[in-house]
């Protein structure tokens, strides 16, 4: 379980988060919508440790991250980039299993390799992309291997971060499906971030909107329609009048 | 205010200096303690050693047979004007060892090297390829900075070693060419004069120079701006402040190695 409170983090005068509440239940799959620079990112590098909050709580399983082993901390954890970040000076396979070729959680590279080639059978790629150079491949195939690689080491939870930009809509069913069936068949518990309503749909298991650095809403998915938040209805709609400024 | 403006001006970039330097002092701190605990990464250390040292060689090469060349050619015509046309072995081979081999291998270096590294790590932190190491367990630091600023260290003292040699062979085909040296006098007055310290003095200022080289590459790349223009900025000023640092620091140490 993920429970995070009174999280607080500015950027010099912008202040991005301003007092974040939100618990996230071991084996669900939450995601978490708001317009563009409304800190989305910011709330999962905070957890990730990536960036430090200026006040505030992040328990997982009842431990503070703060004062957790990182190593053992972050191998809990498996994440999905916007961008994919691929290491682009390694082959595909290297980069799925780069937690399993140094580390704690070593392997032989025979082993590692073959689990690699595993996971990139799950998300839909066939081992002859084991070889090739992330820049060989396509978008779509890009974002698949970062999915593998981010299941690569069986994580407790994965963050999604923006899991269907910049592909075209039948790529992002076919990524959100995957990620889907990936998080139940796992077990895993699941943290996405993302503008897009049909993934939202498709993944999620709760919703939780962040605007003005507070959880305006939070709840089960089926009950996002017909919330009466003016705030939610706005974004769902994608409608440019309604609470939210159209000009950020 | 507008009396005080530009002393306003003044302090702040001053402060801005001031605070950069001990943003950079910070960061090699830090590199040095991670470059004392584990985990260390041999392969990444070894693919350095080729990107850093090997792949520099034909710059460094070059321009140490021009070099070496062109000063045979100086000191001839100056020593010419008081008939000590025959030092030139001697100082062509001085000159290189002590400041010319290592500045101007350093400064090719620095070009060369400081600039990839910077292009590298900048690049992959506008495309989150360093949180993604971060995600991954693996601390960016270790994993990216240490071997490059160790490689750099062990391998510019051979790229000046090699440089050396090759400079000193350019001043001898000039100098037997064109000069109208003997090729065995231009050999024997070479050893003859050369000592060990000013060939190790040398070998020293490589190893500083490879440290500054690949510091200021890592620095300026983890501290990359976003987007293509951030990490041509970092490119820029990783080359620029590491010229800049290995002339001064070439100033101190000939302060520290040659005046008593």
């Amino acid at each position: 379980m993920i429970d995070i409170s009174a999280l607080h983090k500015a950027f010099g005068p912008n202040r991005v988060l301003q007092g974040v509440d939100l618990t996230v239940e071991s084996g669900t799959s939450t995601v978490i919508i708001g317009g563009s620079g409304t800190g989305k990112s910011v709330l999962l590098k905070c957890i990730l440790g990536l960036v430090k909050p200026d006040s505030g709580t992040i328990l997982l399983d009842g431990e503070d991250v703060a004062q957790a082993e990182r190593d053992a901390f972050l191998a809990k954890f498996g994440m999905l980039f916007q961008g994919g970040a691929l290491f682009d000076s390694m082959p595909v396979w290297q980069n799925v299993a780069f937690r399993l070729l140094r580390g704690s959680l070593k392997r032989p590279t025979t082993e590692a390799r073959e689990i690699a080639v595993e996971k990139l059978r799950r998300v839909g790629l066939t081992p002859d992309v084991a070889d090739k150079f992330p820049a060989e491949l396509s978008g779509g195939m890009q974002k698949r291997v970062g999915l593998a690689r981010a299941i690569a080491a069986e994580p407790q939870v994965i963050f999604f971060d923006e899991p269907t930009t910049g592909l075209d809509p039948i790529m992002a069913g076919v990524i959100n499906e995957l990620i889907r069936e990936i998080v139940v068949e796992m077990g895993a518990t699941a943290m996405t971030i993302t503008h897009d309503m049909s993934s939202v749909r498709a993944i999620a298991d709760r919703v939780a909107m962040l605007h003005g650095g507070v959880i305006r809403w939070e709840g089960p998915v089926a009950e996002m329609d017909s919330a009466d938040d003016p705030y939610l209805s706005q974004f769902i709609n994608g409608s440019p009048d309604g609470p939210i400024e159209a000009v950020r | 205010m507008t009396l005080t403006a530009p002393l306003a001006a003044l302090g702040r970039s001053t402060l801005a200096l001031l605070a950069s330097i001990g943003r950079v002092a910070i960061y090699a701190a830090q590199l040095m303690r991670h470059m004392l605990t584990p985990p260390w990464y041999p392969r990444e250390l070894l693919v350095q050693i080729l990107q850093i040292g090997w792949l520099s060689l034909p710059v460094v090469g070059l321009t140490a047979l021009f070099t070496g060349g062109a000063l045979a050619l100086q000191i001839y015509a100056g020593g010419s004007r008081f008939n000590a046309e025959t030092v030139v072995p001697s100082i062509v081979a001085i000159g290189i060892a002590r400041e010319l081999g290592p500045v101007l291998g350093g400064l090719m270096v620095a070009g060369r090297v400081a600039a990839a590294i910077a292009a590298e790590i900048g690049t992959m932190k506008v495309t989150e390829q360093i949180d993604a190491l971060v995600t991954l367990s693996t601390n960016p630091m270790k994993y990216l900075t240490v071997p490059r600023v160790l490689a750099a260290t062990l391998t510019l003292p051979i790229l000046v070693a090699v440089g050396d040699s090759i400079g000193i062979f350019g001043g001898y085909l000039v100098g037997t060419t064109r000069l109208g040296f003997n090729p065995a006098n231009y050999l024997h007055n070479t050893a003859d004069f050369l000592e060990t310290w000013d060939v190790v003095s040398g070998l020293i200022k490589g190893a500083v120079f490879g440290f500054i080289v690949a510091l200021m590459g890592c620095y300026h790349g983890m501290n990359s701006g976003r987007g293509a223009r951030g990490v041509g900025k970092a490119t820029t000023n990783a080359v620029v402040s590491a010229s800049i640092l290995i002339l001064a620091a070439n100033y101190l140490l000939t302060g520290l190695f040659f005046t008593s």
